[in-house]
């Protein structure tokens, strides 16, 4: 059974754990993801930042490329790729005028009929698909599960979770046997591109969501996005000067978390990579190391008296 | 030999901008049986009724056609005219020039043209009239009126009061509605109960007014001055007649943990309630969903301890027919909860809360007996923050209006808080400060410059909770839109005035139109606010839109004076043009055969079977007889019927007939063959 | 699309510019500034996103200039929170988008958006010669726009050893078509003015 895949730019550069945990799960579920042949980069923020057309002709090669070769499907790992993707085709398939120009700019024709799945709609439906799956080695862990922005935004256009307090995550995550907080930061956005061109502003950003995390309990944060984790993981050091303080919480890709829960070794899913060390162990759940646990006095209180 | 006048008006501009009325007027002249034709400004006008009534007089005319605006403008003023004249109204008819012609077309020759043949298959029309009489039908002196609160209770005192029956119904246990959850109100925060309950008592005493409470509409049928309604009286479970209220099984009852709904859910009742204290009736009833005996058929506590033994279990509900002549619909509003809002936590956290939440905690009656404290753990509340235009004004949330009563009642909540918390901090982020009505401006400066509340110009963005106090994110837009964020102990969220539940059924039983968002639709949103486009089914306060208390009173009053405007006829007269199935002379007596499709089909059920007999009883024929009461005049009998033995009076097959033929035989000078 | 906007009369505004090329009508806002509220970047911004819109709105060239001129649009990191949010469903990151794109072909971009600036460039000078992101690149032409030649030099060995910096790019076989494609698009706007 193979999938269409498109890694992007930062799966095959700076996110290779994202990458092998990724393929690890697949191999797992009997799936072969398929590259896209000869995919370029979608452009990110930086094309849609300068230029409208540009913004579109390079989602649009891939989305054409996918199409030729034949794929119904095609797994997004990476949120932005996905987002681009996702907005892209919706924008072209509105507009036939448009569609036509860009065509003409890429030199192919397309429909947009590929499916776009991001990647916890794929660990949804090809991995983690049926109530009686074995896992080996539950993730016992309280995590916190961070969709960052653009797995759920613009709403209207990925129909794919509530954009607020999103919940798809958390279901995956507690199917693999971890407790997900109930935080405040799920979908708060990281600082995003600007990791080189305002750093501070990511330690800022970042910074937030790690406390909340923390202070909440979670043991680790979870993500499924590369900006996000490069933003949480390696610019730990500009966060922790910031905030005065050091966050111990690692943040691990989700293909991460699911393949440890389905038995697969550590070294395969590229677990060392991080800057910030992943130190689970793999009892029963612990309670948060810095800060005590913070009761929620609005969701468990008292009832009135009549 | 036909005498017709044609009238051409210019209506202003309206038509004479368009079409050319001078020539359409002289055209028609020279139409045969046209005796007088000639064009005028504004026709509706006195000068212009006073020429149609000279020449109806002068010229002897046996029919007029007005050209001019939409019949169902002025048509029942020239009728009106013309029966002042001395000829009968029916004989006069409107060529639509305005909405038919002028108003969806370019000038040109051709617009006139068109003007002109209106005028002319009018005329053929006119010409084939017969002079019709009303048709009159009893009334019956009786009004309906469901809901109890402030409006429907107010409509109900003054129909009474009127010296006419009132039948009131409430879904409720108790009258009274959400006004009676209110602990003060604005701009006087007079106490809302101490207002409210002499009128709720006035109605329970009232000679002329019958209460149904616990009770809801089944169904109605019939038409204005004639309806026929039946009213399900849900069982209580007990014998009214015997409980004297003493509350004894209230107390006692051991299930005493069910959400409260006078409270909106932040206090506890027990399954044998009374809705409050000052409940008008004040007998309780058992809520069979949570009932221990109802759900699992142990406890009967309370039929042991009952000193009038006036408990019931198996008491069936009742349903009583009645015949009303007008009915009022008080049916009132609801609002969001807060789970409707995502970015304000989707309901779970306890200490944000809506507008009557906020009222209970308020009220003395309350959960709290009115002392603030928060529900999640019953801390005093330090810092409040009070949101504006929850829901409302907020098109992605799919309500695009405005709910007129927040701004008011927002304000006064936070001096409520104010006034108990002195050192306690309000904040109110709005977009706009709706004050509107008399004394309102004033009330809110007070709030602003007395009471120390902060308002803050932007809307919040979200709210979360940390370590047990709600982190508010908004933003000052009077400040270049500087974000603000609030550690608050509790939010009060004024959610969005929303259709009370059932409304669509409630209309669609009553034959009523409401729109999108569910609120029913006045007549005419300037000039008839209080009445439905259903003759005899009348509106007051919420439930046509979100409103406050002096509106809501005014609008019952309106309604109320409506229906004993209505009352005040001992007949109604109905328009005659109505369907009648024809009689010929003996031995056919009717050409209708008596198959009697057309009563399968009649939407009103205004069809019957007439059996023709001879002097001595013998059956001759069974047919089709129409019942001038109920028919409407939609003429889907007419269409149906196979042997052409029904029509329609005034627009008969002979005059429709006439005007498409006007209209195909044109001759060069556009005046018919 | 015809652009009708009635709320002032003479040449196009850019507010009628905006509509006309996306759709996205300025004269729904009504400075509610829920979207300010909830921009995680507001606090940094010279204008936050509704102060923006009003300044659109007025139609004035003044307001316009300082929009144009603003921080705040490049401040943006189009998260999308404020549209999400936005209760007339205004495409607010599509207007940010139009106002960086003209506020460049105008070249009136804010002095202090420099740095962020370069790097969207870099970025797309890398993707335009390699078809995909090569990050040694990347970084050395972001260096050399802005002079900061020892930023996260600290960063590199870390990477390096855990395998997330590759000294070889990697690149695609159509490059005669990327070269295509950013000459029909970037490049030819930017020229015209």
């Amino acid at each position: 059974m193979s999938i269409g895949f498109y890694p992007g730019c930062s799966l095959k550069g700076s996110a290779p754990e994202y990458t092998e945990s990724l393929l690890a799960v697949a191999e797992k579920a009997g799936l072969e993801l398929k590259e896209v042949p000869d995919w370029n980069c979608c452009g990110a923020t930086a094309a849609h930042n300068l230029n409208h057309e540009l913004s579109l002709a390079l989602p649009a090669r891939i989305l054409a490329s996918a199409e030729k070769a034949g794929m119904k499907e095609l797994i997004v790992p990476c949120a932005a790729c996905y987002s681009r993707l996702c907005v892209t085709a919706a924008e072209l398939r509105e507009n036939p005028e448009l569609r036509k120009k860009i065509a003409g700019v890429i030199e192919m024709d397309f429909e947009c009929s590929t499916k776009i799945l991001n990647v916890i709609e794929f660990l949804e439906r090809w991995v983690l698909n049926s109530e009686e799956m074995k896992i080996p080695a539950p993730f016992n862990h309280k995590v916190a599960c961070y969709y960052g922005c653009l797995l759920v935004r613009p709403p209207k256009i990925l129909n794919f979770d509530r954009p607020e307090d999103p919940m798809t995550m958390d279901k995956l995550m507690s199917k693999i046997g971890a407790e997900p907080i109930d935080w405040a930061f799920k979908t708060e956005c990281c600082g995003a591109g600007f990791s080189v061109s305002r750093t501070d502003l990511v330690a800022k950003l970042s910074g937030k969501i790690l406390e909340d995390a923390e202070d909440r309990g979670a043991e680790a944060v979870i993500v499924a996005c590369p900006m996000c984790h490069s933003n949480l993981d390696m610019r730990r050091a500009q966060i922790n000067k910031r905030a005065g303080r050091k966050f111990r919480l690692p943040a691990i890709y989700i293909t991460q978390a699911v393949g440890s829960a389905l038995g697969i070794p550590d070294k395969k899913l590229g677990m060392k990579r991080h800057f910030v060390p992943v130190k689970l162990s793999m009892t029963k759940t612990k309670n948060a190391p810095a800060k005590a646990a913070v009761p929620a006095a609005q969701t468990a209180g008292k009832e009135m008296e009549a | 030999m036909a005498r017709i006048g044609v009238f051409v008006c210019h209506c202003g501009e309206n038509i004479g901008a368009t079409v050319d009325c001078a020539k359409v007027a002289e055209t028609c002249g020279k139409i045969p049986g046209v005796v007088h034709s000639v064009d005028y400004k504004y026709m509706c006008s006195d000068p212009g009724q006073n020429m149609i009534k000279d020449a109806i007089r002068e010229k002897k005319l046996t029919g007029v056609v007005v050209a001019a605006c939409s019949p169902r403008m002025h048509e029942p003023t020239f009728r009106r005219a013309t029966a002042e004249a001395g000829l009968n109204p029916f004989l006069c008819e409107m060529a639509n020039l305005r909405e038919h012609c002028s108003w969806v077309h370019e000038k040109a020759d051709a617009t006139t043209d068109k003007a002109i043949d209106l005028v002319r298959i009018l005329v053929e029309k006119v010409k084939r009239n017969k002079p019709l009489l009303p048709i009159k039908v009893p009334v019956t002196k009786t009004a309906l009126v469901l809901g109890g609160g402030i409006a429907g209770i107010q409509a109900s005192l003054d129909i009474a009061n009127a010296g006419h029956k009132v039948i009131l119904v409430e879904r409720e246990p108790s009258i009274g509605g959400h006004m009676s959850q209110l602990s003060e109100t604005f701009p006087t925060l007079d106490c809302s109960q101490c207002i409210l309950t002499p009128r709720m008592v006035e109605v329970a005493q009232h000679p002329n007014i019958t209460l149904y409470t616990y009770s809801e509409l089944e169904s109605l049928e019939g038409f204005i001055g004639n309806f026929k309604v039946k009213i399900r009286k849900k069982s209580r479970s007990l014998d009214e007649k015997l409980c004297i209220g003493c509350g004894l099984c209230t107390t006692k009852c051991p299930n005493k943990r069910i959400p409260n709904e006078f409270d909106a859910g932040l206090g506890m009742r027990p399954a044998i309630y009374v809705p409050f204290p000052q409940a008008v009736p004040n007998k309780p009833v058992i809520d069979k969903e949570n009932c221990t005996y109802y759900t699992k058929g142990k406890c009967k506590l309370c039929e042991k301890i009952c000193p009038r033994n006036a408990i019931r279990y198996d008491q069936p509900d009742e349903i009583v027919e009645a015949e009303v002549g007008g009915i009022v619909i008080a049916t009132g509003f609801n609002v969001l909860n807060s789970d409707f809002f995502p970015e304000y936590g989707y309901g779970k956290y306890k200490d944000v809360v809506n507008g009557f939440q906020f009222e209970r905690l308020a009220s003395a009656s309350g959960p709290t007996l009115g002392e603030m404290k928060r529900p999640s753990d019953g801390k005093t509340p330090e810092t409040m923050v009070f949101i504006a235009c929850a829901g409302s004004r907020d098109p992605a949330k799919g309500i695009e209006y405005c709910s007129k009563i927040c701004c008011m009642y927002t304000a006064k909540h936070a001096m409520l808080y104010r006034h108990k918390v002195h050192h306690g901090k309000a904040y109110v982020f709005y977009m706009d400060i709706r004050a509107g009505g008399k004394m309102y401006e004033e009330f809110v400066r007070r709030a602003i410059e007395e009471d120390g509340v902060n308002y803050v110009r932007g809307r919040v963005s979200r709210i979360y909770e940390k370590n047990g106090k709600l982190i508010v994110m908004g933003a000052d837009t009077l400040l270049g839109a500087q974000p603000v964020e609030i550690e608050a102990d509790m939010v009060v969220l004024a959610t969005a005035g929303i259709a009370s539940e059932g409304a669509e059924e409630l209309a669609q039983k009553l034959h009523v139109s409401y729109d999108t968002y569910k609120f029913f639709t006045e007549a005419h949103p300037k000039l008839r606010p209080v009445e439905t486009n259903t003759a005899g089914i009348f509106l007051a306060g919420a439930c046509q839109a979100p409103k406050d208390i002096p509106e809501s009173v005014a609008q019952a009053s309106g309604a109320a004076s409506k229906v004993a405007g209505l009352f005040s006829q001992d007949e109604l007269t109905r328009e005659p043009l109505i369907a009648v199935v024809n009689r010929t002379a003996p031995p056919q007596y009717s050409t209708c055969v008596g198959c009697f499709l057309c009563q399968t089909a009649c939407p009103y059920q205004a069809i019957e079977k007439e059996e023709i007999r001879t002097k001595d009883g013998k059956l001759i024929k069974t047919v089709a007889k129409v019942n001038p009461g109920l028919c409407q005049g939609c003429g889907t009998c007419v269409a149906l019927c196979r042997s052409k033995s029904i029509d329609i009076e005034g627009y008969t097959h002979n005059q429709v007939y006439a005007e498409v033929m006007a209209l195909l035989n044109r001759s060069e000078d556009n005046v018919n063959i | 699309m015809s652009v009708e906007n009635h709320s002032h009369h003479g040449p196009e505004t850019l507010s009628d510019k905006i509509y006309a090329e996306t759709g996205v009508n300025a004269a729904r806002c009504y400075q509610c500034g829920k979207c300010s509220a909830g921009c995680p970047l507001a606090e940094d911004m010279d204008f936050p996103p509704s102060v923006i819109m009003r300044l659109l709105q007025t139609g004035l060239p003044i307001n316009e200039e300082k929009a144009l001129k603003s921080y705040s649009i490049w401040l943006c990191l189009a998260c999308e929170t404020c549209y999400a949010r936005c209760p007339m469903e205004i495409d607010i990151p599509k207007i940010a988008d139009c106002l960086r794109h003209e506020s460049l072909r105008r070249k009136k971009a804010n002095p202090k958006s420099k740095d962020i600036i370069s790097f969207h460039r870099a970025f797309l000078d890398s993707i335009k010669y390699t078809g995909r992101l090569y990050e040694m690149g990347l970084i050395a032409d972001y260096k050399a726009r802005t002079r900061h030649l020892i930023q996260d030099v600290n960063l590199a060995p870390g990477m390096y050893i855990k395998g997330k910096l590759h000294i070889i790019p990697e690149r695609i076989k159509n490059l005669r078509l990327m070269k295509k494609i950013f000459s029909k698009t970037l490049e030819s706007k930017e020229k015209t003015r």
